[in-house]
């Protein structure tokens, strides 16, 4: 289904929850709206799926606005966050609910419950109730049910936050695949960014009610298009005065910008290591190392900064107190007006001239 | 020391609780069993414990229909502000804090045959205060608590997400009422039935007030039991009385089987 | 589309017929009452307040239920101590025991006391003796009160003991508290609020009470006439104004005190 959302407001009480989002999403698309708590994610999901009513703004599905429709003719599946099964009815009377509701005859309802068990695992597990199941089962029932009456569009409320750590990942991967098998336009809550970075096909980072960005990972990684987005993706540094690293003198024309750099654009080694762009780089000294599992979490500190960066395994372990060399390649920057990205401008090497 | 308040505690509740309905059993039998019998088989206790059964059984339909309406949309109605549910909410409990007997001069004093709107019911051939409707009214006033209060805990307790997942689902709000919200407050509306009951076969001040007793018309077991003691008629009392103490406790027990029954299966 | 508008009528409608039904069974009686008593004007109201039969009545119903309450508290601590805290065999038969005065009709409260101790039984023989009467004077009339009332401070209390941490306990033993001084100064503490909104219930109970006061009283004026029986009293003599204005007044106690103990409960929740 082709979803489209023009500047949707709402408020609770005194509390702005939404702020003039607009999106459109198209069909068969996998989206997963990002941000921390409280941020505004659950009440737009609500909005689509007619269980709050927008204060301003249109919501358009296959270009027809719905905002009048109630929920149940909206023909959405919606996974709530605690399942919300039925608690006195069993696992195949939760899918059937749906069909039931649509008075569909009693064969066709069976033959469908029989395939989404089948579909989702279920197998065996028809005739039990909700508190006999395990989280990640319940979840399960609750992704079947929704999907029974075939939706356009299914919508899903922070569907892995009650589950195992372990079993997170599993269900991750399953329900990717799942909603990639059936074609099914689908937008999910979370909080937890490598979830949404693994299984959505575009993210929409929300904050404070506002649509921060739309864009897939990657896009939303390597040019974050504001201050908040930068620094929620990934793991970053605040620098508060950029001009005094190398290759980014020219920041100083713009006073009070500050930078975010990010671990992976920072290199830390010895005079061996950086061939060609030597005269990029600068003293530094290693003033702290953890060992993370899979890698080096090293703290260099430069001049009057402190960078934080990763060392990968194979390479010779650092200690607290060597002298180093840095070099940054790139930096976001942002002000009160703008916000960009740099690359350290000694990178191309000193020889290189404009032709 | 553990044992003596246990002892003590038997104690109290023996004298307080056992004895008196024990005492209660033996006086209806002080004549023997015919004398029990006529004293519940004469023409005033069949006809008193007739109209306490038909107040019983209409005030408990009445109160249970409209109290579980209420209930749900005090916990639920989107179209009741919070400011209102709550003042709302509060007013529910007043007939706790009324003196039956208040309650009973409330309706004299609102329906009674020389106020305006008692006058004319009563041309209209309707009689409400001295007659079954203003008993009905009385005891609907004073049970009308007990069955929203029951099932609104439960209500807030299982929360909106299964019914919101009903409607995301295709049902209407009918639909999801039956489907989804009564079975899980099915046994609360039970509970409520049993007390409401209870409540109106042990009603006595109020609708003593509104029904003026009048023999033969308009009095109930528990005014007859009164009007008996009053003209030392004791194994009549006794007789009737028993009856309704044996009813009350049954409901009782079968509450408490109930909620043990309930709270055995009860799943996580 | 008709399917919608016809489900909304019949919710409209619903809606109106329970709230109506609310407003014209609860609201519109309380406040005819207060204004039937006010109707003659505030002299006339204050007048019948202060009649002295009325006005004795009063004091001696919140004499007799300050009485019912103490020994209810009492009662009620250590029944309801015995219930939560120990095991031992009948518990939950008198645990169902603690219901029964709820469930029994005030009618058949009232000639029980009167059958138990009236003059012609043991206990009202053994009184005379003791050179007290109890039927038909003040002590029945507590006994009524005890006795109908005797619920409320326990099942106030069973739910804090139940809710109670036993190792706030253990941490006090291992402090080197004794049971005694455990039991005053860590579990007392938290049954407080129990005991005391069981106790405003059983006063403003008791103060209301009438069945089982009726029958035993003897409701000699000025003696042992409560207030609930003074308004009978009023409305059997076609004195509706005196009756009234007595219940307004034992109306706004109960109200205030059943404010007072949703306003408790409200804060014990939140709080």
């Amino acid at each position: 289904m082709h979803v489209e959302v023009r500047g949707l407001n709402k408020k609770f009480g005194e509390f702005q929850a939404v702020t003039d989002v607009h999106f459109t999403i198209e069909k068969g698309q996998l989206i997963g709206l990002l941000g921390p708590s409280g941020g505004g994610k659950t009440s737009i999901l609500r909005m689509l799926a007619g269980l709050e009513q927008p204060d301003s703004g249109d919501i358009l599905f296959h270009g027809q606005r719905v905002n009048d429709l109630p929920p149940q003719e909206r023909g959405i599946g919606f996974v709530f966050q605690n399942y919300a099964l039925f608690k006195h009815m069993t696992v195949a009377e939760n899918i059937a609910f749906g069909l039931q509701v649509k008075k569909w005859p009693k064969a066709k309802i069976k033959a469908r419950v029989d395939e989404l068990v089948e579909l989702t695992g279920l197998a065996g597990f028809e005739k039990r109730y909700p508190h006999q199941l395990s989280g990640g089962q319940r979840q399960r029932v609750a992704f079947a049910r929704a999907l029974a009456p075939e939706p356009q569009l299914l919508l899903l409320d922070e569907p892995f936050a009650a589950i195992d750590a372990k079993i997170r990942h599993e269900l991750r991967s399953w329900l990717r695949e799942m909603i990639d098998r059936l074609g099914i336009t689908s937008i999910f809550v979370t909080h937890d960014q490598d979830e949404a970075i693994e299984v959505a096909d575009e993210i929409m980072i929300i904050n404070k009610g506002r649509l921060e960005q739309k864009g897939t990972p990657w896009e939303i990684y390597k040019d974050p298009k504001t201050p908040f987005v930068a620094s929620f993706i990934g793991e970053s540094t605040v620098i508060e005065n950029i001009a005094s690293l190398r290759g980014f003198e020219d920041v100083s024309a713009w006073p009070g910008t500050r930078a975010l750099i990010r671990p992976e654009y920072i290199e830390v080694g010895f005079k061996e290591d950086f061939t060609q762009l030597l005269s990029a780089t600068e003293k530094g000294r290693v003033s702290h190392v953890h060992f993370r599992g899979s890698e080096w979490l090293v703290e260099v500190e430069v001049g009057e900064n402190k960078l934080v960066t990763y060392r990968s395994l194979e390479k010779d372990v650092l200690r607290e107190g060597d002298e180093v060399l840095v070099l940054v390649h790139r930096a976001y920057l942002f002000n009160d007006n703008d916000s960009w990205v740099m690359e350290n401008k000694l990178k191309a090497g000193p020889i290189a001239f404009e032709i | 020391m553990r044992r003596l308040w246990i002892g003590l505690t038997y104690i109290v509740f023996g004298l307080l609780l056992i004895v008196p309905v024990v005492r209660i059993a033996a006086g209806a039998w002080e004549e023997g069993w015919r004398g029990f019998a006529a004293g519940l088989t004469g023409p005033e206790a069949l006809h008193a414990l007739m109209m306490t059964g038909i107040i019983a059984v209409v005030v408990t339909l009445i109160n249970t229909l409209f109290g579980v309406m209420l209930a749900v949309y005090l916990v639920r109605a989107k179209w009741l502000r919070p400011q209102l549910k709550r003042l709302l909410n509060s007013i529910v409990d007043l007939p706790f804090a009324v003196s039956p007997i208040i309650g009973g001069l409330m309706i004299v004093l609102l329906l009674g045959p020389e106020t305006t709107l008692g006058a004319l019911l009563g041309r209209m051939g309707v009689d409400i205060v001295y007659a079954l409707p203003g008993m009905l009214i009385a005891t609907l006033f004073v049970t009308f608590p007990l069955v929203i209060r029951e099932v609104m805990p439960v209500l807030q307790e299982i929360g909106t997400q299964q019914e919101e997942a009903a409607h995301m689902l295709g049902a209407y709000p009918w639909t999801t009422f039956w489907r989804v919200t009564w079975p899980s407050i099915r046994w609360s509306v039970v509970y409520g039935v049993v007390l409401t009951v209870s409540r109106c076969l042990g009603e006595f001040g109020a609708v003593l007030v509104v029904s003026g007793n009048i023999l033969f018309k308009t009095q109930t077991a528990t005014t007859l039991v009164y009007q008996d003691v009053e003209n030392f008629n004791l194994t009549e009392a006794n007789s009737v009385a028993l009856v309704l103490a044996a009813a009350s406790i049954g409901l009782l027990l079968f509450m408490e089987w109930a909620k043990s029954r309930n709270s055995a299966g009860r799943h996580g | 589309m008709t399917n919608m508008l016809r489900s909304r009528w019949w919710s409209w409608g619903f809606r109106s017929a329970v709230m109506l039904y609310f407003v014209l069974l609860i609201v519109f009686p309380i406040l005819g009452i207060y204004g039937q008593s006010l109707s003659d004007g505030w002299n006339a109201f204050i007048r019948n307040l202060t009649e002295p039969i009325a006005w004795k009545a009063v004091m001696l119903t919140v004499k007799l239920a300050l009485i019912a309450t103490a020994v209810n508290v009492l009662i009620g601590t250590m029944a309801a101590w015995v219930l939560i805290r120990y095991r031992f065999p009948g518990r939950s038969f008198l645990n169902s025991l603690v219901d029964l005065p709820f469930a029994l009709p005030t009618a058949v409260v009232g000639l029980m006391i009167l059958l138990l101790l009236g003059p012609r039984s043991w206990v009202g023989q053994g009184a005379e003796q003791l050179g007290f009467t109890i039927l038909f004077h003040e002590p029945a009339i507590v006994v009524a009160m005890v006795f109908v009332t005797f619920p409320f401070v326990i099942r106030a209390i069973q739910p804090l003991l139940e809710e109670l941490d036993p190792s706030e306990e253990e941490a006090s033993y291992t402090l080197g508290a004794s049971k005694a001084k455990t039991f005053f100064r860590v579990i007392l503490p938290s049954m407080v609020p129990g005991i005391v909104s069981g106790a405003m219930l059983v006063f403003s109970r008791s103060l209301a009470e009438f069945g089982a006061v009726v029958l035993v009283a003897g409701n000699i004026p000025a003696k042992t006439l409560v207030a609930s029986v003074y308004i009978f009293g009023e409305i059997e003599s076609d004195n509706p104004a005196g009756a009234a204005a007595v219940s307004v007044l034992l109306l706004t106690f109960s109200f205030v005190i059943l404010w007072i103990v949703n306003y408790m409960q409200t804060r014990r929740t939140n709080g």
